[in-house]
């Protein structure tokens, strides 16, 4: 009976030994260095929330880049990280209930073309009243993560907004934030580059108060670029904030709005003509050019402007005409604020869908060839210098005071202006800043369908490069995501 | 009747592959025991199997072994960088049936039936390396009949023909990008599957024992390649832009020859020693390229390298009702650095054997083995994977590898 209970162990511990044994265990080495992810609190704009495909919905969300960055600090201590609940989303579309074509768009194979999901968004904004560890707001500029009442302006922060005075930062603060990201700013220059430098009519310009010099930004206008001094200060006030209960954290600059897709799909040159059609075309803008040299030769404008508003077509691809209103106004002259569009113009992705359409089905009046575009079709030369200059001057204020602070920087900037060439990444795989163009591209493509946000790969990469960062920074070593398994574009078979 | 026999064997050959490619070297618990030596070895109805040659020289007019072994094989596999951890376990019946019968002095007839070949991976469905291999399930049976001529007093030569038959169940993502993925995010996967894929080889060999102390022996098994016609592939959550209908495939499985020299020396009447030197021609194996019905295909490059494993057995005769066997051999992995695939995720490795067999009578005796092959852990990565959405390159797929095989085996032996 002895002898049995012997062999019974050794059969056991055979067993047991049939387990295999790493050296040193997958995580044996993860660490948080210097940081504490013990409540880890994201506050930013639709970046941090997760928005993509033109909204936010639910398994979108769930690829937020603050969740996935979550995942690897819960492998060191990280704690549970809560998002703004899209429960409701049961259908998985986005979208705002009542609101019409504000679903998540896809790819409809049946036809090729970029469409919202069929479906009726059932997403509300009944206010959940609580405080999330990811306070991205979808539409917040730099400015309004302090505005008290907020969530009266701003649907997404009215589903959550802990009070109907609250702060975005307050409610973040209410958390009492061990470790936080703050990405903001982008929607100071975004929403003025977005309506090609147009205010909400789609004519009038938006201001630059760089140039304004107007300091409160309770009296700006919604695509109004934001002085770059009442940013310095708003961030001040932020990072002060953040830091406040002794939290470190990570600092993301905005990024360049040349390097997304928004911008860079639709070329310069999009129209083609026939001779025959050219001429014609030509022969319509007689008078126009005409009076542009009778202008020019009574002194009105340089001949620099005089060549640059000729509106000339020829056989082949063609630029589309636009109305510039930073050209000297001569309707004195009955002429109006007409141009072609050059390679440093930008002309947005949604014009991609506009251009070449016809007026109320009349053949003769196509628009950006026979009607002129309107202002916020095109973020032209002089509009998107206004930008960079912007971009530029708050990515110094974010590096600054990220210095300053002690804090870590992920130079997102610099991370996509990387993508206008390829940016190849720990895989292997290379990315670019380019718009969905093909199945066999896929695999590339880093923005999702509205242009201008990361797709869910787009987050991971995202992610990544913080992780990258903080490992640096704070001597932690977290493991990364691996891209290549992040879905990229939506496509179905029929919509 | 021989359907029915076929599908048992079918069912007990669940074998698990280990060490050298998706070789299952596990071919009676005499000889398992002694580090699977055999070449020159003559004490059972397995040297059917280890040298058909050396059955002439066999004591008995009729010789039986049968048995069976529990092959439990756990691969783990895990990558920092990514903070992946994944794992297969496994379970293989591995089992042979030897027959002898000496017709006369000069000549002796056999039978064999083996499973020298098998491969069983699961992971889980959807793992990080999913694009290369969800599982696989490759079995083999061999069934030979041999004979053996003895040609004066020292010197035999031994053959006959390899019957082999097979079956594949293979399954993977189509890709690592989630594009391929049905509406609830699925990735979609395709399974390939045949049965009854048959094939003929052949073995032969001969012995020569200059000495009443000392064999010599030298074993050829040619190669035998399975080829898969018009089996099923079947595609699993496709995406509704890209409805994949099942179609059939072909493919080629290469089953490498095998050739064997060895020796064996009784140091006293009661204590052998052995030593086996094989060289398997896994070179053979280049690529697993699967041809699609629709047209498509999946081209795998494998580029496995000849390699030797080295062996070295004993056995010692306590008395008439025990013996003693224990070994130890050396297994070089084909596998070569860049295509170490998760689906033979295998190693150099290392086997300590041993066992006993229990004489019930002069006829009948019991055999028990047992097995422990050890694995260095391993860092490697399969770099030649290609996107079938793109025809372009996928990333390396990688990490550390550590496997541990353990096998109990159990038989009979009998003759009269």
């Amino acid at each position: 009976m002895k002898n049995k209970f012997i062999y019974l162990a050794i059969i056991a511990a055979g067993f047991a030994s049939c387990e295999p044994e790493f050296e040193n265990e997958v995580g044996a080495n993860y660490t948080a260095g210097d940081a504490d992810f013990t409540t880890y609190v994201a506050v930013g704009n639709s970046l941090t929330a997760g928005y993509m495909d033109g909204t936010v919905y639910k398994s979108g969300q769930a690829n937020s880049f603050p969740n996935l960055l979550a995942q690897q600090f819960a492998l060191v201590g990280g704690g549970t990280f809560t998002q703004p609940s899209f429960e409701e989303d049961v259908n998985n579309l986005g979208g705002f209930a009542g609101v019409p074509n504000s679903t998540r768009r896809i790819i409809d194979a049946s036809t090729g073309t970029v469409e919202n999901i069929a479906g009726t968004p059932t997403i509300t904004t009944t206010s959940q009243a609580t405080a999330y560890n990811n306070m991205g707001v979808p539409g917040a500029k730099s400015f309004h993560l302090g505005f008290p009442g907020y969530g009266t302006l701003n649907p997404y922060f009215a589903r959550h907004a802990t009070s109907p005075t609250a702060t975005v930062i307050g409610d973040a603060m209410s958390k009492n934030p061990t470790f936080f990201t703050n990405w903001i700013g982008a929607n100071d220059v975004l929403s003025y580059a977005t309506n090609g430098g147009a205010q909400a009519d789609g004519t009038t310009p938006a201001a630059d108060h760089n140039l304004t010099g107007n300091m409160n930004p309770a009296t700006y206008g919604s695509n109004d670029i934001t002085n770059s001094g009442v940013f310095a200060s708003v961030y001040s006030t932020l990072i002060n904030t953040l830091t406040s209960g002794g939290a470190k954290g990570v600092v993301a600059t905005v990024p360049s709005v040349t390097s997304i897709p928004y911008f860079t799909t639709v070329p310069y040159k999009p129209v083609p003509l026939d001779n025959t059609f050219a001429t014609q075309l030509n022969s319509a803008y007689a008078a126009y050019n005409g009076g542009l040299d009778v202008a020019f030769s009574n002194g009105l404008i340089t001949n620099a402007e005089r060549l640059q508003r000729k509106v000339v077509f020829v056989a082949g691809k063609n630029p589309v005409v636009i109305v510039d209103s930073d050209l000297t106004n001569l309707s004195g002259l009955g002429l109006p604020s007409y141009r072609m569009t050059t390679s440093q113009d930008l002309i947005v992705l949604p014009a991609s869908s506009f251009i070449g359409t016809t007026v109320g089905g009349d053949p003769l009046m196509i628009n950006g060839v026979s009607v002129p575009l309107a202002n916020k079709w095109v973020l032209t030369a002089n509009e998107k210098a206004k930008v960079a200059s912007a971009t530029a001057a708050y990515n110094n204020t974010i590096v600054s005071i990220a210095s300053a602070n002690d804090l870590a920087v992920a130079d997102m900037n610099s991370i996509m202006n990387q993508l206008v060439n390829g940016l190849q990444i720990e895989t292997g795989q290379i990315y670019t800043a380019n718009y969905f163009s093909g199945v066999a591209t896929e695999n590339k493509v880093l923005f999702s369908l509205d242009g201008v946000h990361p797709n869910a790969r787009g987050y991971a990469v995202i992610a990544n490069e913080i992780i990258k960062v903080i490992n640096e920074h704070y001597n932690a070593n977290l493991p990364l995501h691996y891209v290549n398994n992040f879905p990229g574009i939506n496509i179905v078979g029929s919509n | 009747m021989r359907k029915l026999l076929s599908l048992t064997l079918l069912a007990l050959a669940g074998s698990t592959a280990f060490a050298g490619g998706y070789r299952v070297s596990i071919q009676g618990q005499k000889q398992l025991a002694m580090g699977h030596t055999g070449v020159a070895v003559v004490n059972s109805a397995e040297v059917a199997f280890f040298n058909p040659a050396g059955m002439a020289y066999l004591d008995k007019k009729f010789n039986l072994s049968v048995g069976a072994n529990g092959l439990f094989a756990n691969t783990k596999f895990q990558n920092s960088q990514y903070g992946w951890e994944a794992e297969t376990k496994n379970v293989g019946t591995p089992f042979s049936i030897y027959a002898t019968y000496k017709l006369n002095d000069w000549f002796t007839a056999g039978l064999a039936v083996y499973t020298p070949y098998g491969s069983a991976v699961e992971w889980d469905q959807d793992w990080q390396g999913a694009h290369l291999v969800n599982n696989i399930d490759l079995q083999a049976i061999f069934i030979q009949p041999s004979i053996s001529v003895r040609i004066g007093e020292h010197f035999s030569v031994g053959g006959g023909p390899i019957y082999a038959t097979g079956s594949v169940n293979f399954n993977r993502n189509l890709s690592m990008n989630p594009l391929l993925s049905d509406s609830e995010g699925n990735p979609t996967d395709v399974t390939i599957d045949a049965k009854g894929i048959n094939a003929w080889g052949y073995t032969a060999g001969f012995m020569f024992n200059p000495t009443d102390k000392l064999r010599i022996g030298m074993n050829y098994r040619s190669e035998i390649i399975m080829e898969a016609r018009g089996g099923d592939a079947t595609y699993n959550d496709t995406p509704s832009f890209n409805p994949l209908a099942n179609t059939t495939f072909n493919a080629d499985l290469p089953l490498p020859a095998e050739l064997t020299v060895g020796l064996s020396y009784e140091v006293t009447d009661k204590w052998l020693v052995a030593f086996d030197y094989n060289r398997a021609m896994w070179s053979a194996y280049q690529a697993l390229d699967v041809e699609f019905g629709n047209g498509t295909s999946s081209l795998n490059p494998r580029n496995y390298k000849n390699v030797s494993t080295y062996r070295v057995g004993t056995q010692y005769k306590a008395n008439d009702k025990f013996t003693f066997r224990a070994g130890w051999y050396f297994d070089e992995s084909p596998v070569q650095d860049g295509f170490f695939a998760p689906e033979t995720p295998r190693n150099d490795s290392m086997g300590y054997t041993g066992g006993l067999t229990y004489q019930l009578n002069s006829k009948l005796g019991i055999d028990f083995s047992f097995l422990y092959l050890h694995f260095d852990e391993v860092d490697n990565s399969y770099d030649y994977s290609t996107d079938p959405i793109t025809g372009q390159p996928n990333p390396d797929f990688g990490g550390t590898y550590k496997s541990v095989v353990f096998s109990p085996g159990i038989g009979i032996t009998y003759g009269f």
